[in-house]
């Protein structure tokens, strides 16, 4: 491992003066984006990939809601809603919700959190990208080229004997981005343990750190076997290995059994960052030290060591004996024990302190209450004997999109829009921010609470075509989903306008804790002008703030403010 | 600052070699334990039907010849034994001692590839590879085909990381004869010793696993 | 060629944190050892011990995996926070195969007969 690294780190005496020099505009040209090794524009190139399969899943989805809005099959063919519901699962959650918060907002800002100049392994981290690169781009020809009608989770037989169009090649896109999350998760968990500056002791790490450790240990001992699952159904496709071919003797369950023992530890890959970044934001808007700051960031560690535990649960109805089944829906029940630790101490942070509705706090408190209801239809999913009249119909799709969406994705904006000052240097308008946090709280509230109510009715998932009294749920879950594309439509117009218009961002604009906010914004190539030296906790809002190094007094990170 | 910040070898965002080599040891143990669940995953669903399949296991593994596996067992053991030698010379900065490790090193691990494909061979031959020319005349065949199924994937995969392994020593070679690995920066090295001898471990399994199942009948023939 | 000098290289800082390095005869120990074993494991294959032939060929492979890990990879020196690295993926690997074996095991088990809730009354 030599060093390549085509800039050289601003000495610490000479640049002062030079405080225009920031990540953004110390080198130019596409190649100095896509051969960079600095975690931030790394970040940055996630940020813009995420997004384009963040539209990619989006038309699948709109395509589905439009389809629903009447009984019968008029817009798509049977299989062609096949192929959309894979599109927008395929694409939301191997090449959007795993890398969202991790390898956008994570790559961001987990270096500057922990006074590091960088990731542990800078090429490592550019290489995971073209991993997602690779990986996307194959599952992007696959769905181009014939489309996939398997359900992202890619079940045998369907993926296997069933299947039509390119499965082996979307199997493939998505092993390779196994290994970007892979590559991410080690990078990460060494960052941690090596990279902290001194002081920056493991109580003193953001509780978004302790997230993204977590979440780093569920993507190295997870994403392996999901990556030789998809492998061998390849096998299975090109060279009949018989593995998952009942005809020879084969278990379709062991594939269920391989691929969720990774895709539900993959369900906390998703979420856990999240509850990072709540943490980050509610003690901020609170202007209060997170409440059981020790339960919180142990709380994420259990959560990524339970949910290796609970895989059984997506199979009540397989051919899984049931004496299995029990010993997984006990094991399910746990993991409602330290997510529930998280809504309380969170809870618990916002009593008596001083709170302020800024947009991030808006998302914040959108995600409180989504994800709690998400969490709890989760418990009567585990629940075997109501499962069996539950299980796959709208009710487990609301549930997760209730977690997913109302959980992760509140998450990811609201991180996007807490750091958005700190990565591009500028404010987005508040009104506009704020219009569309309520745009899409109540669009999402509008299109998946009625799924509730049609799956407990029996509406099944996956079908394109139902009777007729299912209508008029449908249709109002159809109008929520138009309010919340537009909802999304207002935080892009939001977002990007910003940087045409956006007032200029100080170093501090939420008047937040953090090294992160200690530097300026957008911050320099390398963070920090010199290594800073950590003497305060996390979180430290009720203290005195001369006890924290101000931005522009030189003592810790000689950074000068604008 | 030590002053081997000097080191032409240390990246700037690290402090000092101390931590470089601390975070490329612990990254290269993350890594290897991403591999124990890659092939984990094998070794589960090959537990799962042999559990299933026993008799069928019994009579593939009688299948395969012992003398090349346990053989190619002695060859894995004994590269295992030069990387490990490469990595002290490294540690003792003998870059003489380091070039003829890792050669012979690479020379023990071509002869287990060597080995691997005089059986492979012998499985063509014998019509025993699934989804290439898999005949075998039995009311068991199904359950068969299962076991070798596992048995190419698995020394497969092997296989695939001692080329892998292979191609990370040609890599190394040039800088190893450039003089860039020194006793303060060896990093590279040891990480490959590292990988290397993960890979012996897994073929520690392979063998009694897929090579010695319900051998005892033999002896009562 | 080698001989068995210990510590000879200046250590990082040229305090004692830096790596241990073994002496060559342990390494020859070590290796020795595992062909023992290899050759133990292939007789013990042709004796009949019934049920006990799988786990015993297992624990032969266990011990040989951990003199590798300990003395190869050098674990046996290293920090108790390189001992969980290297134990977490073996753990992680005991999950997965108790949970899935747990299944495949008790599928043939009787399934229970449904209690009438009316007689718990």
């Amino acid at each position: 491992m030599t060093t390549t690294s085509t800039t050289e780190a601003p000495s610490a005496s000479g640049h002062h003066a030079d405080h225009d020099v920031n990540y953004l505009n110390n080198e130019y040209g596409i190649k100095s984006w896509l051969l960079s090794l600095d975690h931030k524009r790394i970040g940055l190139l996630y940020l813009i990939m995420t997004t384009v399969f963040f539209v990619v899943g989006g038309i699948g989805a709109a395509l589905i809601r439009i389809e629903l809005m009447t009984p019968g099959g008029d817009l798509l063919e049977a299989d062609t809603y096949n192929k959309m519901f894979t599109m927008h699962g395929v694409a939301m959650i191997f090449f959007f919700l795993i890398p969202s918060v991790p390898a956008v907002i994570g790559n961001f800002v987990l270096p500057i959190m922990i006074g590091a100049k960088d990731v542990a392994f800078p090429k490592l981290n550019l290489l995971s990208w073209y991993c997602y690169m690779v990986g996307g781009g194959l599952a992007t020809f696959a769905i181009i080229a014939g489309g996939i009608d398997t359900g992202w989770t890619f079940y045998t037989p369907y993926s296997t004997t069933y299947a039509n169009g390119y499965v082996s090649v979307a199997l493939f896109g998505v092993f390779v981005n196994g290994f970007s999350g892979i590559l991410t998760g080690v990078n990460f968990m060494t960052t941690v343990h090596k990279m902290r500056a001194p002081g920056m002791t493991w109580f003193r790490l953001p509780l978004f750190i302790w997230a993204q450790y977590a979440t780093s240990l569920i993507m190295i001992l997870g994403t392996p076997v999901v990556a030789i699952t998809l492998l061998l159904v390849a096998l299975e496709r090109v060279f009949h290995i018989g593995i998952f071919d009942p005809a020879l003797g084969g278990d379709p369950i062991l594939f269920q059994h391989m691929f969720w023992f990774y895709s539900h530890p993959a369900v906390y890959i998703m979420i856990v960052p999240g509850f990072g970044v709540m943490s980050e934001v509610i003690a901020c808007f609170s202007r209060k030290r997170i409440f059981g700051y020790s339960f919180v960031a142990f709380s994420s560690l259990a959560i990524a060591v339970l949910g290796f535990i609970v895989w059984g649960h997506h199979m009540f109805t397989t051919g899984q004996s049931i004496y299995a089944g029990m010993v997984f829906s006990f094991l399910t029940f746990l993991i409602a024990v330290p997510t529930a630790v998280k809504i309380f101490n969170w809870t618990a942070t916002l009593y008596r302190g001083s709170v302020s509705m800024e947009s991030p706090m808006l998302y914040a408190m959108g995600f409180m209450g989504l994800f709690l209801i998400g969490g709890l239809t989760g418990l009567f999913l585990s629940t075997m004997a109501t499962d069996i009249h539950l299980h796959d119909t709208y009710f487990v799709v609301a549930h997760f999109h209730y977690v997913m969406v109302g959980g992760m994705v509140m998450a990811y904006l609201c991180g996007l829009h807490f750091w958005w000052p700190k990565m591009t240097g500028r404010m987005y308008s508040e009104v506009m921010a704020k219009t569309s946090a309520v745009l899409i709280f109540m669009g999402f509230n509008l299109t998946f609470f009625p799924q509730f109510v049609l799956g407990y009715l029996g509406m099944p998932r996956r079908y394109h075509v139902y009777p007729d009294e299912f209508q008029i749920l449908h249709v109002a879950s159809t109008a929520g989903a138009t309010v919340l594309g537009i909802g999304y439509l207002v935080l892009f117009i939001c977002l990007v306008s910003s940087l045409i218009n956006g007032a200029k961002a100080g170093p501090n604009p939420w008047g937040a804790k953090g090294l992160e906010w200690m530097i300026e914004s957008p911050p320099t190539p390398h963070n920090f002008h010199e290594t800073p030296v950590v003497t305060f906790e996390a979180y430290a809002y009720e203290e005195e703030d001369t006890l924290l190094p101000v931005p522009g007094d030189g003592q810790t990170t000689g950074a000068v403010s604008h | 600052m030590s002053s081997h910040s000097e080191n032409p070898a240390l990246q700037h965002h690290f402090d000092d070699l101390k931590q470089q080599y601390e975070a490329a040891n612990m990254g290269m143990w993350a890594f290897l334990a991403q591999e124990i669940m890659f092939f984990g995953g094998l070794f589960s669903g090959y537990t799962v039907y042999r559990y299933k399949y026993l008799a069928a296991f019994i009579e593939g593994s009688n299948h395969l010849p012992i003398f090349w596996g346990a053989l190619n067992t002695v060859v894995l053991i004994a590269s295992s034994f030069t990387v490990a030698m490469a990595v002290r010379a490294a540690q003792l900065g003998r870059a003489k001692s380091l070039f003829n490790w890792i050669i012979s090193t690479m020379v023990l691990g071509v002869a287990f590839l060597g080995i691997k494909s005089i059986e492979y061979a012998d499985k063509y031959h014998h019509g025993l590879i699934p989804g290439a020319n898999f005949t075998y005349d039995s009311p068991m065949a199904g359950q068969l085909k299962i076991f070798f199924s596992f048995y190419f994937v698995m020394t497969g995969m092997h296989a695939l990381h001692m080329i892998i392994g292979i191609g990370l020593m040609i890599w190394l070679i040039p800088k190893i004869r450039r003089g860039a690995f020194t006793a303060e920066y060896y990093s590279p090295i040891e990480n490959f010793g590292l990988y290397w001898h993960f890979v012996d471990i897994v073929w520690i399994f392979l063998f009694p696993l897929l090579y010695l199942i319900g051998r005892e009948p033999w002896i009562q023939l | 060629m080698d001989s068995t000098v210990e510590h000879s290289s200046p250590n990082h800082g040229g305090d004692h944190e830096g790596p241990h390095i073994a002496p060559m005869r342990m390494y020859v120990a070590i290796v020795g050892l595992l062909f023992l074993m290899t050759a133990i494991t292939v007789c013990a294959a042709f004796v009949e011990l019934g049920a006990f032939g799988t786990p015993v060929a297992l624990a032969i492979a266990v011990f040989k995996a951990s003199m590798v890990v300990l003395f190869f990879m050098h674990v046996r020196y290293n920090t108790p926070l390189m001992w969980v690295f290297a134990g977490a993926g073996f753990f992680w690997l005991l999950i997965m195969f108790s949970l899935t074996m747990q299944d495949y095991m008790t599928r043939d088990w009787e399934t229970p007969a449904p209690i009438e809730f009316l007689d718990l009354l």
